[in-house]
């Protein structure tokens, strides 16, 4: 598919590395030389320099040929510009422009088929979105929602002396005693699909499959984390903070944020009048101190820097705070201090991951993807299916279905009744098929699962 | 610097070299010439257990393949083609001298077209097809051939140094967002011209193995012919088409890639097209009336001024006529053009046009800047800003080929020929020409020259096939270094 990407940020760049690895034929657009001139030594790609806004550049960028833009310019203006342009050219076009400004939330809600827009993306409040469902339960590290929020896919880690260190999965039930199915485990950076036989132990990064309406009969019982999260505080008053704490308001959680910038604090106590705000440098050990770190019950980083909300998270991490999360923009040497730094989050990679679901989804095939999840550091994928006509085994025993190496069918959800599969489970017409696929190869559709 | 990646790439480009050796063994069958098969045979191996050999050393290559890589591959793999492509003359006994069966195929895949041979006609045909062939694979360029028929890889990091390293310009932009798809593009548009140049050939009664080879000598803009005399005893019929065909193997391909999109209008206002057209015409005319007292009619004239006129710009090399008997001005001209050469991203060799206008347009803003030290002056082509890096490689480039073209001149000048035939055959092989004046003129060869010489202007030719700076990075010491 041929697709244009305006933009060449940091959100443009994980786009491209990934739509390239997917086989599309992408080209950059920027008014930066030498950002396109990285690239080009990087990727296979075609890069155009110019205003992606301007007629010209979107054309000598073959917009009639394209089938997709996607607008992730640092302003929003020049977005929305770029894709009501590129409409204009091409009325066949598929546009998603990056929308962060809260003030326009409204009518681009409203006006989206008037200003030519196909998606609209803001990934600061994807991420607030996320974060406030981590800390919803905090004892999982991640959670991702499939079926329209009926299943989701958890990570936890097995801590020393956990009852779940040393248990084989075949007898997981018992101890679990909701029907769950481990789909995949991280064991010091390396991402297996167990079988029956595989034992856990501690330090494990565990993805559990499980039905949303089970989780908080699961945590019990495994005896994680159970005690509710009321006081929260955010380091840094951006716009993930704004949105965060609107969410953890609503439904009665005390937010303290705290923020060294005089006006933006000044605006946030004018946006947000039942949070307290703190004016202050919150990478100060005494400032975190004296504003109750020790009292909190989680800490979130979300200042501008990654060193910093690095390093402010391990601090919390070490005194106790029961949940850390870290909002990390560049991911690359993150799994260094995985462990010490509680859940991560990374507005790129959930907006750049929007996408290509929203790529995968247009490439009208059979078995097609509806949802995809990278877990696991990246080190596999969850993917959703529709079954339809075209896919083959259907009817057929899961244990007598030939599934490539590295793939495992984790969840099937039959006329709106979600089943975690056995051996004897089948799939049939109209179902949606959860499988988690160990990464390397990329899946386009659900016969991409099976043998040859 | 990742030597196995390096090692992985040549020996893929060398099964590729053995493939493309084996149409030539029809003809050998044909002619029922079996010592030459053996010889192919022979050689085909022994290219084979080359490419393995490094294939094997290759095994665990990681993929970090940047801009130093595709440089050094570019640079080694057309040394050790070269090397390679002059098995079958040698093994065969029919060119007994290795330096001289180098000489010759450096020549053929450099699309120089400068023969060591005294006696073309009494070649086999199968050694005379793969000469000529080398001209169509080098003309494009091997890797850009490796590139259109592999399958690209998934991300391609990097691959596009291989295409700037090989193809000539002083910048190289992909027609598509994918590498594998521009190279195979402009491949599909070198088949279809070759094609057509058959077709017309063949139309105008000449045989069918001849026109092959004059073919690929015409689309490589290369020049080895399968007579001795070139294209002069051939109907003029003949002598217009490959006139028209060089002509055309000239242009930049982007040109006919915008023909097929409908682009009328850009084609027109292309810079470099009109100025390649320009000087064409310009030179046909002063040479036309040159040489009108030696010719036996106006017409006759005009169409040998035109051939010659177009066979050295585009550096092919064919010739109707002795040149080398014209009066100064008319040896001029054609020695100005030699240098000048053809289009960027064409098959010809020279200069290029794009960097005499670029040039002429720094030389412009230079003397503004000297009048008017406060004023800021653009360079455009085309209607876009050219970027500074790019205008300080073109000056680079020129300043570089002056020093290689005297350093070569005076080592070549110790072998005692003429003065005018020194240069001109430093001139001929660096502009990848071919026949050059006086002593290596159109009627005569590099056969008396010396071993050292012979090599000496062998590597003139690579220097000026691949735009000297990716042969030359070979000898630099930071291109071996490891990374760090």
């Amino acid at each position: 598919m041929k697709i244009l990407i305006a933009g060449d940020g940091k959100v443009g760049m994980a786009l491209t590395h990934e739509l390239v690895r997917e086989g599309h034929d992408v080209t950059v657009i920027d008014s930066n030389m030498n950002a396109l001139r990285m690239d080009l030594g990087r990727y296979d790609v075609m890069t155009v320099n110019g205003n992606a806004a301007a007629l010209n550049t979107l054309r000598e960028a073959g917009v009639e040929q394209s089938e997709l833009l996607i607008a992730a310019t640092s302003a929003d203006e020049t977005n929305i510009l770029c894709c009501l342009t590129a409409r204009s050219l091409n009325k066949n076009l598929h546009t998603i422009a990056r929308v962060r400004n809260p003030e326009y939330t409204e009518q681009l809600f409203t006006m989206r088929e008037y200003l030519g827009l196909s998606l609209s993306i803001n990934p600061e409040f994807s991420a607030a979105r996320e974060i406030f469902r981590l800390l919803q339960f905090p004892g999982f590290l991640r959670r991702e929602t499939f079926a329209k929020g009926r299943v989701e896919i958890v990570e936890l880690k097995i801590p020393e002396g956990a009852s779940l260190q040393n248990v084989a999965l075949n007898n997981l039930y018992k101890i679990a005693g909701v029907k769950v199915l481990v789909c995949a485990v991280s064991r010091q950076g390396k991402v297996e699909i167990p079988n029956g036989s595989y034992v856990l132990r501690a330090g494990d990064h565990v993805y559990v499959t499980a039905r949303a309406i089970n989780l908080a009969q699961l945590i019990k019982n495994l005896k994680i984390e159970t005690q509710k999260i009321r006081h929260v505080i955010l380091v840094g008053g951006g716009r993930i903070s704004y949105y965060l704490a609107e969410l953890l308001l609503g439904t009665g959680v005390r937010v303290k944020i705290i923020e060294k910038d005089p006006d933006r604090a000044a605006r946030l106590a004018e946006l947000l009048p039942k949070a307290s705000i703190v004016l202050g440098d919150g990478s100060m050990q005494s400032l975190l101190e004296s504003e109750g770190v020790y009292g909190a019950d989680a800490l979130v980083t979300l200042t501008g820097m990654d060193e910093e909300n690095i390093v402010i998270s391990m601090f919390a991490h070490t005194v106790g705070v029961r949940k850390v999360i870290t909002k990390v923009n560049r991911q690359e040497f993150s799994y260094i201090f995985n462990d010490m730094i509680g859940s991560v989050v990374s507005p790129k990679e959930l907006c750049s991951s929007e996408i290509v679901r929203y790529v995968r989804a247009m490439q009208k095939q059979t078995g097609q993807v509806i949802t995809l999840h990278r877990i696991a550091n990246e080190g596999a994928e969850a993917l959703e299916f529709n079954v339809d006509d075209e896919v083959q085994w259907c009817n057929t025993p899961l244990k007598d279905v030939p599934l490539k190496q590295g793939v495992l069918i984790s969840c099937i959800t039959h006329k709106g009744k979600t089943v975690i599969p056995d051996g004897s489970s089948v799939f049939q017409k109209g179902d949606t098929v959860i499988a988690v696929v160990t990464s390397g190869r990329v899946i386009q559709q659900m016969n991409d699962i099976f043998e040859e | 610097m990742n030597i196995k990646i390096i090692s992985r790439t040549i020996s893929s480009i060398l099964f590729l070299e053995a493939i493309m050796m084996l149409p030539s063994l029809i003809w050998c069958f044909i002619d029922r010439e079996w010592d030459v098969i053996a010889s192919f045979v022979v050689s085909v191996s022994l290219i084979c257990l080359a490419a393995l050999l490094l294939r094997l050393f290759s095994r665990h290559a990681n993929d970090n393949f940047q801009a130093q890589e595709g440089f050094l591959t570019v640079a080694l793999s057309w040394i050790v083609i070269s090397a390679m492509g002059a098995l079958p003359f040698f093994i065969s006994g029919q060119i007994p001298n290795y330096v001289d069966a180098f000489f010759e195929t450096v020549s053929g895949f450099t699309t120089t077209g400068a023969s060591i041979l005294s006696d073309v006609e009494s070649m086999s045909r199968g050694l005379l097809y793969w000469r000529s062939f080398t001209h169509w694979l080098g003309g494009m360029g091997i890797l850009v051939f490796a590139l259109a028929v592999m399958p690209s890889s998934k991300t391609g990091s990097g691959k596009l140094y291989l295409m700037q390293a090989e193809s000539p310009g002083p910048s190289v932009g992909k027609l598509t967002p994918r590498l594998h798809t521009t190279a195979g593009i402009l491949y599909g548009i070198y088949v279809v011209l070759t094609l057509l140049c058959i077709l017309f050939l063949v139309m105008g009664g000449m045989p069918f193995f001849e026109s092959l080879c004059t073919a690929f000598g015409t689309a490589g803009t290369g020049g080895f012919g399968v007579k001795n005399d070139s294209i002069t005893s051939y109907s003029p019929y003949i002598q217009n088409v490959c006139t028209i065909f060089m002509l055309l193997f000239g242009v930049n391909f982007n040109i006919y890639y915008l023909a097929l999109l409908r682009e009328g209008k850009s084609i027109l206002r292309d810079e470099e097209l009109r100025l390649y057209l320009f000087i064409f015409l310009c030179a046909t005319g002063i040479i036309a009336w040159n040489i009108r007292s030696m010719c036996l009619s106006w017409e006759d004239s005009l169409r040998h001024a035109a051939f010659q006129v177009s066979s050295i710009m585009t550096t092919t090399g064919f010739c109707t006529t002795d040149f080398n008997l014209w009066p100064p001005l008319s040896k001029a001209v054609l020695l100005c053009l030699m240098v000048l050469g053809a289009c960027a991203g064409s098959t010809g060799g020279g200069i290029k046009t794009v960097r005499v206008t670029l040039m002429s347009k720094i030389l412009r803003r230079d003397i503004l800047k000297t009048l008017n030290p406060r004023s800021v002056v653009l360079v455009h082509m085309n209607g876009r800003q050219v970027e500074e890096s790019v205008l300080r490689g073109v000056s680079s480039f020129i300043a570089a080929y002056i020093i290689l073209v005297g350093g070569s001149f005076l080592l070549v000048s110790a072998d005692g020929i003429s003065i005018e035939g020194s240069m001109s055959a430093v001139l001929a092989c660096i502009n990848n020409v071919g026949p050059g004046l006086a002593e290596v003129g159109p009627m005569s060869n590099f056969q008396e020259l010396s071993e050292p010489v012979k090599l000496v202007l062998a590597g003139d030719m690579l220097l000026g096939r691949l735009e000297i700076f990716p042969l030359l990075s070979i000898f630099s010491r930071h291109a071996w270094n490891r990374r760090m």
